[in-house]
């Protein structure tokens, strides 16, 4: 069964950073909390291990309340965005604690110990002093020390956030092979860590959960602009879908998952691409990013919208026309601020 | 507890000493007299000029202690540690050997000699956490190194610099041994005039006034003190100490040098008294075993020294216990969601013994320790009390600071991993804040074998401690009782840099060493 947590509410004085929120965690599975910094993720995180007490609600394992359970009765593991390793042990000794406090053996502790260092990469750091390890080591030290008691649940809160884009790609692969099987709740600000980590999505903003669901329907059907916005829209324009086809006034684009009738298009940088039939207009603005150039192109009917296009296409004036790829759906429930018009922040 | 044992020995003391001063109308005769108005002036006066001695004297010392990476740090910090533990009659003797007719300069250069190692240290500890580029930035904008240092490091440091200076004043403001040394009853301060009227005129309800007002001084000092150390906790970037510190360069070796050369002048007292104590031979150390010339006083010196040891331990002993059951208290009420204003309060509160006068403790025992049952007041467990109320805070200013600064999150990683609250004080406080244990055990047992103040008070001639022998063999003529008290203190002098010494030894990499005042 696993986590579930029912209509949580956590306060700070009169503030209510977590209202009314429910949340499940099958075992098993890894269920990614994603949101905006201070949209309250981390506070939640906080309360299913038991460190800030809830006002209202309940976080239940198995069915059962663990109200009158403290932390450290909860069996849940904890890692923290920069590893928090205790500076006084080593590494063997970090990863370790866990299982001294459980009573295991020595010698089966040791064991364990190395299996988990094994596991994260760090085979044979036992005796490294934890004060000399680099960002990215630290991190997978904390992983190996909230794994090595077996906990019931692993809470991450922003594990990969500390660390630098290269090794945060490379740690987050590693992180996600590690995590395979394992039942855990992350948190993150960063959609793509959150896709690359979790089986499910639970999307948070302002206290709240707003959206729940498998990684690419999240990412192709947020709920709401806000949500889309957030999951990198910069633009919004009305549709209709009919037979998988989304038609809107910047032309057509194949959407073979989506709902037919009214609908918004979000628009990622990515959603319009350089064609041979499209719209057209002259581009104001260009940038050189790693393997592509990002376009800032008005319009015949006098907007700016953005486009991507490949390094050689410096042409002044371009074609556009949608990719699939770039696109995200909104359905018809909330309309949008911009209506008619493609509107852009 | 540790609330309730300054509720016994030192509130009700001093609110007896309240009530006398202010019961017989004391008070008024006492602010009327132009005389009381002259003692303010100068406690007042000497103690300014002692604390920005100590200020420029320290913050060279703080530069090279923080910013700059040479060889023989490590003996630097042992120097200026031993002078702010060295028995107070050590200092007033070392310096009346050296300025024999110094009067107020030799005090302001003997309070200031204890304090340049708080300055240096509490500014220090932050400077060597200040970011190195925020001045860099400076430079580059068009500032010279100076203006580089004005106009940006100096702000930056300026809560160190205030909170230190306000702990320097209380500390030369309420000094008691060395004013009476040096200043004897020609030169007298608030503190000194307490004893004086106690003691030889045996005028209590004048007394009593003069502490009150001395009282007041003091909590307005302490709470300047405060406000400095809450804004020190604002927002400062700071960096991990080792980043910082490089090689000097340019005009910053003139620094250095003065640095060195405050250093030098620090080690003079104390190598003028051990020559001393050696100019007739061995006579001194040898009269350490009599009482003195013509029986000055009524143990040995010998004896003396056990008395000092003995009170000194069980001093140590409950300082360290209160001490730390205080601190644990304090940040677990940090910790928890309580007021921060009431935490701040108490911890204020349990300050005040560190600045309230040992001699205005002293006295109020003296007038309120007869009415508890076994008669305190000639009992041998009255030195080592008073001894713990003086060091007992000091045991807390080296714990708190360094709780304090435990990441809550790895505690609560502790309890993650299984650890009951109890376990994680255990595996993570106690091993994190054990440096800082053994420094307050030390520097405890140093400062309650020093102490002077309450123990001159407190200490019956047949029970006086090596301090207080010290001080009556002073005040009696005889060249072996000189010998013999030049031998005391280099006795003492031992044992303080035997002290220090163990603590600097015992040095954690990469966490913040001694905690701050």
């Amino acid at each position: 069964m696993g986590l579930t947590v029912e209509g949580l509410t956590v306060r700070y004085g009169s503030l209510a950073a977590v209202s009314d929120v429910d949340l499940a965690v099958a075992d098993g599975s890894v269920v990614a909390l994603l949101g905006p910094s201070g949209c309250g993720k981390s506070t939640l995180l906080r309360a299913v291990a038991g460190l800030e007490p809830p006002a209202a609600g309940r976080v239940c394992w198995d069915g059962a309340d663990l109200a009158g359970v403290p932390v450290h009765r909860r069996e849940f593991g904890l890692v923290f965005q920069d590893g928090q390793l205790f500076p006084h042990r080593d590494v063997a000794g970090n990863v370790a604690f866990g299982l001294g406090m459980r009573g295991v053996p020595r010698a089966s502790a040791r064991e364990r110990v190395a299996e988990l260092l094994d596991l994260v990469g760090l085979a044979g750091y036992e005796a490294r002093r934890s004060t000399e390890l680099s960002g990215g080591e630290q991190q997978r030290v904390a992983l190996a020390r909230a794994l090595a008691p077996r906990p019931r649940l692993l809470l991450l809160d922003e594990p990969l956030s500390a660390l630098d884009r290269a090794l945060r790609e490379q740690l987050a692969l590693d992180l996600a092979r590690v995590l395979t099987g394992t039942t855990a709740l992350v948190v993150t600000h960063d959609h793509d860590e959150a896709f690359t980590l979790a089986d499910h999505v639970a999307v948070m903003r302002a206290g709240r959960i707003v959206q729940t669901g498998p990684p690419t329907k999240v990412w192709r059907e947020p709920a709401d602009e806000e949500t889309a916005r957030f999951l990198g829209c910069g633009a919004f324009v009305p549709a209709t879908v009919h037979n998988g086809v989304a038609t809107c006034e910047l032309g057509a684009v194949e959407l073979p998952w989506a709902p037919p009738g009214e609908a918004v298009l979000g628009l990622r940088p990515t959603a319009l691409r350089p064609a041979v039939t499209g719209v057209k207009g002259d581009v104001v603005q260009r940038v050189h990013r790693r393997d592509h150039v990002r376009l800032r192109v008005r319009l015949e009917d006098g907007h700016e919208v953005d486009a991507v296009a490949g390094v050689l296409d410096v042409a002044d004036t371009v074609t556009l026309a949608l990719d699939p790829d770039g696109v995200a759906l909104i359905s018809r429930r909330e309309r949008p601020s911009g209506r008619g018009r493609p509107s852009s922040r | 507890m540790p609330l309730g044992f300054l509720a016994v020995f030192f509130v009700w003391p001093v609110v007896a000493i309240l009530r006398l001063g202010l019961g017989e109308g004391g008070v008024l005769t006492v602010l009327a007299s132009p005389e009381t108005w002259r003692l303010v002036a100068f406690t007042v006066g000497q103690a300014a000029a002692s604390t920005a001695v100590a200020l420029v004297a320290g913050l060279p010392v703080a530069f090279l202690l923080a910013r700059t990476s040479l060889p023989g740090l490590g003996f630097v910090r042992v120097v200026i540690l031993v002078p702010f533990v060295l028995p107070t009659v050590v200092v007033g003797l070392a310096f009346r050997t050296l300025l024999p007719d110094g009067g107020a300069f030799a005090i302001v250069l003997a309070n200031s000699f204890f304090n340049v190692a708080v300055v240096a240290r509490t500014v220090a500890g932050l400077w060597s956490h200040l970011d190195r580029r925020a001045p860099d930035a400076a430079r580059s904008l068009g500032a010279s190194p100076l203006r580089a240092f004005t106009s940006v490091t100096l702000p930056a440091l300026a809560p160190a610099i205030g909170s230190a200076a306000a702990v320097v004043f209380l500390f030369c403001a309420t000094s008691f041994g060395v004013v009476l040394i040096l200043g004897g009853s020609r030169l007298r301060t608030l503190e000194t005039e307490i004893y004086l009227r106690t003691v030889e005129l045996l005028d209590l309800s004048g007394a009593a006034a003069l502490s009150l007002l001395q009282l007041a001084a003091v909590v307005a000092a302490l709470s300047v003190g405060a406000v400095a150390r809450r804004r020190r906790e604002s927002a400062l970037r700071l960096r991990a100490p080792a980043s910082v510190a490089r090689r000097p360069s340019g005009g910053e070796w003139v620094v250095v040098g003065v640095a060195l050369a405050v250093v030098g002048s620090l080690m003079l007292p104390i190598v003028v008294l051990v020559s001393r104590s050696l100019a007739g031979g061995l006579a001194g150390y040898r009269a350490l075993g009599s009482t003195g010339y013509a029986g000055s006083l009524q143990v040995s010196g010998v004896d003396a020294a056990l008395n000092s040891v003995r009170a000194a331990t069980d001093a140590t002993f409950l300082a360290v216990t209160l001490g730390a059951l205080a601190s644990v208290v304090l940040v677990s009420l940090s910790r928890s969601r309580v007021r921060r204003g009431f935490v701040e309060t108490m911890d204020t509160a349990l300050m005040l013994p560190l600045g309230v006068s040992a001699v205005t403790v002293g006295f109020g025992y003296l007038i309120t320790l007869n009415l508890l049952p076994g008669d305190l007041r000639t009992s041998p467990v009255l030195v080592p009390l008073a001894q713990a109320l003086v060091v007992t805070p000091l045991v807390i200013r080296l714990l708190l600071p360094v709780l304090r600064s435990i990441d809550s999150r790895l505690r609560q990683a502790a309890a993650s991993l299984g650890a009951s609250p109890l376990r994680v004080w255990r595996e993570v406080d106690v091993p994190l804040a054990g440096r800082s244990l053994l420094t307050a055990i030390a520097f405890g047992y140093v400062v309650a074998l020093g102490e002077f103040g309450a123990t001159s008070f407190l200490a019956r001639p047949d029970t006086a401690t090596l301090p207080v022998a010290i001080a009556r063999l002073l005040s009696r003529p005889g060249e072996l009782n000189n010998q013999m008290a030049y031998a005391a203190c280099t006795l003492l002098i031992l044992v303080t840099i035997a002290a220090v010494a163990i603590v600097e030894s015992v040095r954690v990499p990469g966490r913040a060493a001694v905690g701050e005042f």
